[in-house]
């Protein structure tokens, strides 16, 4: 071998060991500002946590209050998501399936759709809260855990219906096929061999989906309200943990200060288990996946 | 049933988009036999068989003319309810495709969707189709488990058990063994045989080995062409048309 070609050698050596070291730099830096923020949260939020935060409504003047506890946010953020997250289901599934059973892989109407849903996922969500706002005036209705639930499904609604797209699009024409011969209409292949076959993706996006909805602060800030009472119906405004921590965080008191890092704490903490919960559920549901 | 002929292909043409798949087909399959459809890769065979139970209705930009009568019905007709059309037939594709639940899930799927509802009904209808698919001895501890845990071979004998529990009257196999090992091939293959009892069989296959050893009745399909058929003895003995000797011989494959 010449010289030339062992130098080629160490050259391509010297460019494989840089993005080795670029990747291995990445990977460090996503887990250390993980760890950070974390560790921050925690650290801030100790001199404030307390069993009472979680088991009580605040005391002593609304989210200004230095007594009592979050369950207010706690209860409405955890009423609100879900509702929201169902909501988004029953709107993204049916438009999934219609997507990838009834329509082609080149239909226009597919691909149109998927660039508008793509689009509505970059939409800001405090324009979903502007967009519910307005709505909201316009029927009359005021700030309540119902508005709020609806704006937080609209926001929530692309994010889930391009993730479970996604996992969709993968069920081989040939499963579809198999179906049909035995006679079944699409509807069917649909609701017992689609679902079926993606269900571990139709999880992951409702987690998405729902981790999305239970953290944003500005779909809801005009829409659900905010109050330091537990809501009793769907008309009633709800409270919520990322407005918690937004109106804690920007008063001038330190405890109040620390009470925000202890409701990012629990939203944190809240959205830890239900992915644990969804993967374990997600894991289980892989069963009968056909690969 | 229509005596001999429970389907006639009448003058079958079949597109995708701009190009001709089938060109004017004609053939009548026999009752009760193993009819086998060869011909080398891309001549259309799957799309013959695939046009038999209007499988090609899923597929985009697909135009199909002329007839197939199954039983004294045109089911391209503008009002066929298709889904009685495909109970009619139970396929076997060439990579055995089974329903991600489990193997009691996969036979039952059928005959539930189609209002057996019953459990009893239901349990008897399983064991009784995963014994004729010669896979009952098999699978009858694990029946609850995923079906994609079967080996390939027990999979394609479960599709046949799938199949055959919705009842139907014909069985369509798109080269069913092609993706099996030798010994489940020949068990699917055995079954297939026992099955010509009671059930008109049409199988698509592109070796020829297998043709002489099932067929009773055999159609060469050459560049969508229907070049020639007849009972499987004379054809393989007396071929008329030179394409279908040099297939035959193995000039042309």
């Amino acid at each position: 071998m010449n010289a030339a070609a062992i130098e080629r050698i160490g050259q391509r050596k010297r460019t494989d060991l840089f993005f080795r070291v670029l990747a291995t730099g990445s990977a460090a830096i996503v887990f250390v500002s993980l760890l950070l923020i974390l560790g921050t949260i925690l650290w801030k939020s100790v001199p404030a946590l307390s069993l009472s935060m979680l088991t009580q409504t605040p005391k002593g003047g609304f989210y200004l209050g230095k007594e009592g506890g979050i369950l207010n946010a706690i209860v409405g953020s955890l009423e609100l998501a879900f509702g929201a997250t169902v909501l988004a289901l029953f709107l993204s599934l049916p438009l999934v399936l219609y997507l990838n059973n009834y329509k082609g892989p080149r239909s226009k109407t597919a691909v149109w759709t998927r660039f508008f849903l793509d689009v509505l996922w970059g939409v800001p969500s405090i324009v979903y809260g502007a967009f519910g706002f307005v709505v909201m005036l316009a029927l009359g209705l005021r700030a309540s855990l119902l508005a709020g639930m609806l704006t937080v499904a609209l926001l929530e609604f692309p994010i889930m219906c391009r993730a479970i797209d996604e996992v969709m699009r993968l069920v081989p024409l040939e499963l579809k096929e198999a179906s049909a011969s035995l006679g079944a209409t699409r509807f069917e292949t649909a609701l017992k061999v689609m679902v079926r076959q993606s269900a571990p993706g139709i999880l992951t996006g409702i987690l998405l989906a729902f981790g999305r909805g239970i953290g944003d602060a500005a779909s809801v800030l005009f829409t659900a309200g905010f109050t330091d009472r537990i809501p009793t119906s769907l008309a009633d405004p709800a409270a919520t943990l990322p407005l918690a921590i937004f109106f804690q965080l920007g008063t001038p008191f330190p405890e109040v200060q620390q009470r925000a890092y202890a409701s990012a704490a629990v939203l944190t903490l809240i959205i830890l288990i239900i992915s644990l919960a969804g993967r374990a559920m997600s894991r289980k549901a892989t069963r009968h996946v056909i690969k | 049933m229509n005596g001999e002929t429970p389907i006639s292909i009448r003058n079958l043409s079949v597109y995708y988009g701009d190009l001709q798949v089938l060109r004017d087909v004609n053939l009548d399959i026999p009752a009760r036999k193993i009819t086998v459809i060869i011909g080398p890769s891309g001549c259309g065979k799957t799309t013959l068989l695939k046009s038999l139970n209007r499988l090609l209705d899923n597929a985009e930009g697909v135009r199909v003319r002329g007839q197939v009568v199954l039983d004294g019905e045109n089911i391209y007709a503008p009002r066929t309810e298709v889904t009685r059309i495909r109970k009619k037939m139970g396929l076997l594709s060439q990579k055995p495709q089974v329903l991600p639940m489990s193997i009691y899930g996969n036979v039952a799927y059928g005959p539930s969707i189609h209002g057996l509802r019953s459990k009893k009904d239901l349990d008897q209808r399983v064991e009784h189709y995963l014994r004729v698919a010669g896979l009952w001895d098999e699978v009858k501890d694990r029946l609850r488990e995923p079906a994609s845990l079967l080996s390939v071979g027990q999979q394609q004998r479960l599709c046949l058990a799938r199949g055959l529990a919705v009842e139907p009257e014909i069985i369509l196999g798109d080269e069913p063994t092609s993706a099996l090992d030798p010994q489940s091939s020949q068990n699917v293959e055995r079954r297939l045989l026992e099955l010509k009892q009671d059930y008109t069989v049409v199988v698509v296959t592109h070796i020829l080995r297998q043709a002489r050893r099932i067929a009773d009745y055999l159609a060469f399909l050459y560049l969508g062409e229907l070049v020639e058929h007849g009972p499987a003895a004379d054809l393989f003995a007396n071929p008329k048309d030179p394409r279908t000797r040099a297939y035959l011989t193995g000039e042309i494959s």
